[in-house]
């Protein structure tokens, strides 16, 4: 009976599908060859490590990346933005005996990730990795990571959701243990264990959800979440201490602050594509696990969390961009300009959760909210991908300096660069302001639309937020100056200006950072139906 | 033939394009680069002429031209163009000046090898300056006065192997970002309070008087909505436009190439805040009917107006740098401009706008050409006795001079100061904005007779000033046309004020009251005076020698000179104040969020510490301690065990015996 259920729905959901998707005489499924693409590559690799030359063990991994792109380009053609339920679903009985599904699917907030992922990890092998050691090894390692990541943003089932989650963690610890700085050992067993710390409370919490509800699957434990059945789940102390568990474990992924002490070892000592994708991708998976499961599932105890969470927020917006400023470390710089950005997400998703919870069975408190909680929840989305250029992009740059010099990537260690390379020194002023959030460039949408939806919820948090660009404006560009600028000293002396392949590294970001910037609907189109349906269950 | 306001989006584009194409030609592409940026700059200035006559036509109109930018919940987030008669007179001067510094840059920057970056910026900035001007959107305006910023960021750190150059440029981008917060926030707020910041939408728009009707509510501290919005709103004007107190970016921008001094000082950058807060008058004036309220917002505008207009003359009486001078003197028109608006005339301050555009442009290109001759020597000091050597260059200047001191009836920047004057004369609040700009008009006659004095006069006081000679027509054609304006453009206000009509049709007419004419006569003529009695009848002999003024005033002086030590003051409060957040910041990072996980950590290594330490003292020396006993007890009895088997029969023996008595004993019993 149960399985007839399951098949209903999935027919369901697979009604909206095109007619030319229809007509394909096999349901190619897309989404799992998104996510198992990179992990048969992976195993290849593993398998011909002996085998392969040194070029092809740079190129394979290389292809195999590529594939999500393009994978995520017909899913993209494909995509219909109207529907805001889940596309492309695919869902198999796994565990019966626990009923575990492997059940995938996607939305525009999954896209927008996807497409993400899609961009930045070629990207990251390709620039960053010519003199890479065991390219092979570091390429199965690097694919491995990216079809986690995949499997998460694309997982609807707690259970695969939660595999693909820890997954990720054993390669990113080799890849910045075995390939990072001098410093990677310590950063790399503080990422892990203080991540699997947070998620062992994220596990403990799902183990009693299923306990109480039989069932791991995120579209139906949001049903029973809004069915009315309020306070869902358990009631009482018991409920809060399963949201307090997810909140933990999604909240040191983001990360929220204070949890965040992982963070700028980890992303300074991994090497320059590790970094380039722990803050693209990686560092979205938090925020998507807030959108995705602890705010539909825990509406109520979020809504009930929010104003601390919102202040804590504001902690990071604030205290991490003048931390930044103190930095003379540049890839630490730039890690705690990711932890500002990401705070930026985490205060326009507490601000609207303090202005109710998102569930229809509450009557409205305030009028009005609902177009600031739009302008918040797109800002949200547009913000986790624009980040992820920049981000990305200049964590690259660091890594040209580092390349250039042995590994030199000090405040202070260069100067008057812009005299030897322009190219180089134009490039990165351009990822500077894009993160700085100048208009004209991708990072001012999704920032704008925060501030104005914060703005309408909490205008205080909003005016002492503002500081954070402030400081942020403050601590890029001493970076650009002390780099870029003055006369030309220490390794900024005959500086080798950009070669072909960084060039093309860093220029489909540059483009796409000025695409973005002037026609944001490119991807506003793509979740703008999904924001509004959420946010019309907002008061 | 007029141009629609369909297709007004073509003036910023062109020098857009221009910008593309500096940007994308290689570094040798010089020609092609200032071929293209001077091109566009022509024909959007002859778009612009085209826009001026569509405008004229229909003065009080405000045609609009609103598009979606991207879809935002069930609506979407509209921008749009705006055309009216402010729009387009400061597009025609905007594309007029800028056409001629960049002719003028041809001959300037001849010598730098990155001369095609320089013509890029330059068309970026004139592009961003311009969609600032045609935009109908409160968010359309922002964009652009942010990339105005960044141009000028750009462009003032030009010559970036200078420390000192890229330091100016950060600061002055920094400060104006100060500024601009507060902007931000007065838009997030117009934003949420009206549902769109489109100036104009039949009817909707919020400069519009239904949208401006839903401001007028109290808010708890007592200001009408209104008033917070439009002060916030101000804060950007403060920062862009370089008044008091954030006016200390704007003397170190000189930084920059001096053409790029002029375009700033002139038509883009700085009269952007006047522009902005002209255009959003109506918000600003929205509460002035409020009786009940602490202040106006057209109040703090008027004040810090008069403070600025006067702080600047004031300073700029001590400086030595040329082009220092200048900009402090920019800092103080500025000022007027903002009296002007505060006291309720906006006409006034944009015609101001106007004419101070083609005269401070002038006035820029003149000391550079100056300097450009005398080796980038730019202290007044050591400059001297340049009329017989650049005639044309002192010509020019020389009406510039004129102009900018108010010098009557020829000159255009009397008949616009003459209108501020009569605005602040009228406003009825207070009486000090007046007196302070009354003042204003003696100083500036003095320090620009000063400076022509200084710079003109006397005899040559350094080897560069000896060798100067005359400039290339590249550089001398635009100082001619410039001047030629400064004086042409009192046809705009004389002998009837058309200007301040097309700009504002339902103003009423101001020009028989000629009665505070006589009194600025006087005082101009009293400020040229003075200059020329302290520095022009007994000119300074050499470059050392103290200025006149000094032996009266020393003190005064030396503060003045010191700029009344702002800086020193804001690097002590805020600079200090940011720096020690900062540190705070940095140091909770390594000792409280880092230090809470070490010592996690640490309580982790201790636990195992101790319950090792437990195991072994504990479990295990119990453990080893009961086997030790076993072992001993092993050991005692393998010694019995010797393999003899005498030994054994014998104890056995002797066992047997034992027991029987044991047994014989006991039965006995």
């Amino acid at each position: 009976m149960h399985r007839e259920r399951t098949r209903n729905e999935y027919e369901k959901e697979n009604e909206w599908q095109p007619a030319a998707a229809r007509r394909c005489p096999v349901n190619i499924p897309l989404l799992s060859l998104l996510i198992f693409t990179p992990w048969v590559g992976a195993l290849l690799l593993f398998v011909l490590r002996r085998r392969l030359s040194a070029s092809l063990g740079r190129i394979l991994p290389i292809l195999f990346s590529l594939s999500t792109l393009i994978l995520g380009g017909i899913v993209l053609a494909r995509f219909n933005p109207v529907i805001t339920g889940m596309q492309f679903t695919e869902k198999h009985a796994w565990i019966t005996a626990l009923n575990v599904h492997y059940h995938i699917g996607l939305d525009g907030l999954s896209l927008v990730l996807v497409l993400l992922t899609g961009i930045i990890s070629p990207l990251a092998l390709f620039g960053p990795t010519r003199q890479v050691r065991c390219p092979a090894i570091h390429g199965a390692l690097f694919l491995l990571l990216q079809g986690s990541a995949l499997g998460v943003f694309l997982a609807l089932d707690f259970f695969p959701w939660f595999v693909f989650w820890e997954l990720s963690l054993v390669p990113a610890f080799f890849l910045i243990k075995l390939w990072g700085g001098p410093g990677a050992a310590r950063a790399a067993y503080q990422f892990v264990i203080y991540t699997i710390g947070g998620s062992a409370f994220m596990l403990l919490g799902f183990a009693a959800i299923f306990a109480e509800t039989r069932t791991f699957d995120f579209l139906e434990l949001k049903l029973i979440s809004m069915g009315g059945q309020a306070p869902i789940l358990f009631g009482g102390a018991a409920t809060t201490w399963v949201f307090l568990g997810v909140l933990l474990g999604l909240a040191v992924k983001v990360p929220l602050f204070p949890f965040h002490a992982w963070l700028p070892p980890a992303y300074a000592e991994a090497p320059t594509g590790t970094s380039m994708f722990l803050t693209s991708v990686m560092s979205k998976m938090g925020a998507y696990g807030f959108l995705r499961i602890l705010w539909p599932l825990f509406p109520l105890q979020f809504h009930a969390a929010a104003p601390i969470l919102l202040w804590l927020a504001l902690g990071g917006v604030v205290l991490s961009a003048f931390a930044a400023m103190k930095q003379t470390d540049l890839k630490r710089m730039v890690a705690y300009s990711s932890i500002n950005h990401l705070s930026y997400c985490l205060l326009a998703m507490c601000a609207v959760a303090t202005a109710g919870p998102v569930n229809p069975a509450f009557p409205a408190v305030m009028i009005g909210t609902s177009e600031s909680g739009i302008a918040a929840l797109s800002g949200t989305i547009l913000q986790l991908f624009n980040h992820g250029l920049s981000a990305a992009a200049l964590f690259f740059c660091v890594g040209v300096l580092e390349s250039r010099t042995g590994g030199l990537r000090g405040l202070g260690d260069f100067g008057g660069v812009r005299t030897a390379a322009p190219v180089f020194a134009g490039l990165c002023g351009i990822a500077l302001f894009s993160s700085l959030g100048l208009p004209g460039l991708n990072g001012f949408i999704g920032e704008f639309l925060i501030f104005r939806g914060v703005f309408g919820l909490a205008p205080w948090v909003a005016a002492v937020a503002t500081l954070g660009l402030l400081a942020t404006a403050l601590f890029l560009l001493t970076f650009w100056q002390r780099v870029f600028h003055g006369p030309a000293t220490g390794a900024g002396v005959n500086f080798r200006d950009l070669d072909a392949t960084e060039i093309a590294t860093l220029g489909p970001l540059i483009v796409l950072m000025f695409v973005l910037g002037i026609f944001p609907q490119l991807l506003a189109g793509l979740i703008n139906p999904l924001v509004t349906t959420w946010a019309a269950t907002l008061p | 033939m007029s141009l629609p306001v369909q297709h007004l989006w073509l003036i910023p584009a062109l020098p857009l394009a221009a910008a593309a194409v500096g940007a994308l030609t290689p570094r040798s592409g010089r020609t092609l680069a200032a071929g293209a940026a001077i091109a566009t700059m022509a024909g959007a200035f002859l778009l612009a002429c085209l826009a001026l006559g569509g405008a004229l036509d229909f003065p009080a109109a405000h045609q609009v031209l609103n598009f979606a930018w991207f879809d935002l919940g069930a609506t979407s987030l509209r921008l749009g163009l705006l055309l009216d008669p402010l729009t387009a007179f400061m597009c025609v001067m905007v594309t007029f000046v800028s056409l001629l510094i960049f002719i003028f840059s041809t001959g300037y920057m001849k010598a730098d090898a990155n001369a095609k970056q320089f013509f890029c910026f330059l068309s970026l900035f004139a592009a961003a300056m311009l969609g600032l001007i045609i935009a109908n959107s409160l968010l359309l305006l922002f964009v652009c006065w942010e990339l105005v910023g960044l141009a000028s960021y750009l462009l003032i750190g030009f010559w970036f192997h200078k420390p000192a150059a890229a330091a100016a440029a950060k600061k002055a981008f920094i400060t104006t970002r100060i500024g601009d917060l507060g902007f931000l926030l007065g838009l997030l707020w117009l934003q949420d309070a009206q549902g769109t910041l489109l100036f104009y939408d039949g009817g909707h728009g919020i400069l519009e008087s239904a949208a401006l009707a839903n401001l007028t509510h109290l808010l708890p501290c007592g200001l009408a909505a209104s008033t917070a919005i439009g002060l916030l709103i101000f804060c950007g004007a403060i920062g862009k436009s370089g008044q008091f107190p954030l006016h200390v970016w704007l003397p170190d921008a000189m930084e920059g190439p001096t053409p790029v001094s002029a375009l700033i000082h002139a038509a883009t950058m700085v009269a952007a805040g006047v522009f902005l807060i002209a255009r959003v008058y109506p918000l600003m004036a929205a509460d002035q009917l409020l009786a009940n309220v602490p202040v106006h917002a057209l109040t703090v505008v008027a004040f810090i107006g008069a403070i600025t207009a006067l702080m600047g003359a004031l300073i700029a009486v001590a400086q030595n740098d040329i082009k220092r001078i200048l900009a402090f003197s920019t800092v103080s028109q500025l000022g007027y401009m903002m009296l002007a608006i505060g006291v309720g005339s906006w006409v006034a301050a944009i015609f101001h706008l106007l004419t101070h555009a083609f005269f401070k442009a002038l006035l820029f290109l003149g000391a550079g050409s100056v300097i450009h001759a005398a080796h980038h020597e730019q202290d007044i000091r050591r400059l001297g006795g340049l009329r017989p050597k650049m005639k044309v260059t002192f010509a020019t200047f020389a009406i510039g001079m004129m102009a900018l001191s108010g010098v009557p009836f020829l000159f255009s920047g009397f008949w616009s100061k003459e209108a501020i004057l009569h605005a602040a004369h009228g406003w009825e609040v207070s009486s000090l904005p007046f007196y302070a700009a009354v003042l204003g008009v003696v100083l500036t006659a003095f320090y620009m007779t000063r400076l022509v004095a200084e710079v003109f006069y006397g005899a040559p006081r350094s080897d560069e000033a000896s060798h100067a000679h005359e400039n290339s027509p590249a550089m001398t054609v635009p100082l001619v046309i410039l001047a030629a304006c400064s004086i042409l453009f009192s046809l705009l206000a004389w002998p009837s004020p058309w200007l301040q009509h097309q700009l504002d049709p339902s103003a009423h007419s101001e020009s028989g009251d000629m009665s505070l004419v006589l009194p600025s006569i006087v005082l101009v003529a009293l400020g040229l005076g003075a200059g020329w009695a302290y520095y022009g009848r007994r000119p300074r002999t050499k470059a050392e020698s103290p200025d006149p003024l000094d032996r009266y005033a020393p003190g005064l002086m030396a503060a003045l000179a010191n700029r009344l030590g702002f800086d020193e003051l804001y690097a002590a409060t805020v600079g200090r104040l940011s720096s020690g957040f900062a540190t705070l910041a940095a140091f909770l990072e390594v000792f409280v969020w880092d230090g809470a996980v070490r010592f996690l950590a640490g309580l982790g290594e201790l636990s195992g510490l101790v319950s090792r330490e437990n195991d072994e003292a504990g479990f295990n020396a119990g453990f080893d301690a009961g086997s030790k006993t076993l072992r001993d007890t092993g050991v005692a009895y393998s010694k019995a065990q010797t393999g003899d088997a005498h030994g054994y029969l014998r104890t056995l023996a002797l066992g047997f015996v034992l027991l029987l008595i044991l047994v014989i004993l006991g039965g006995a019993r």
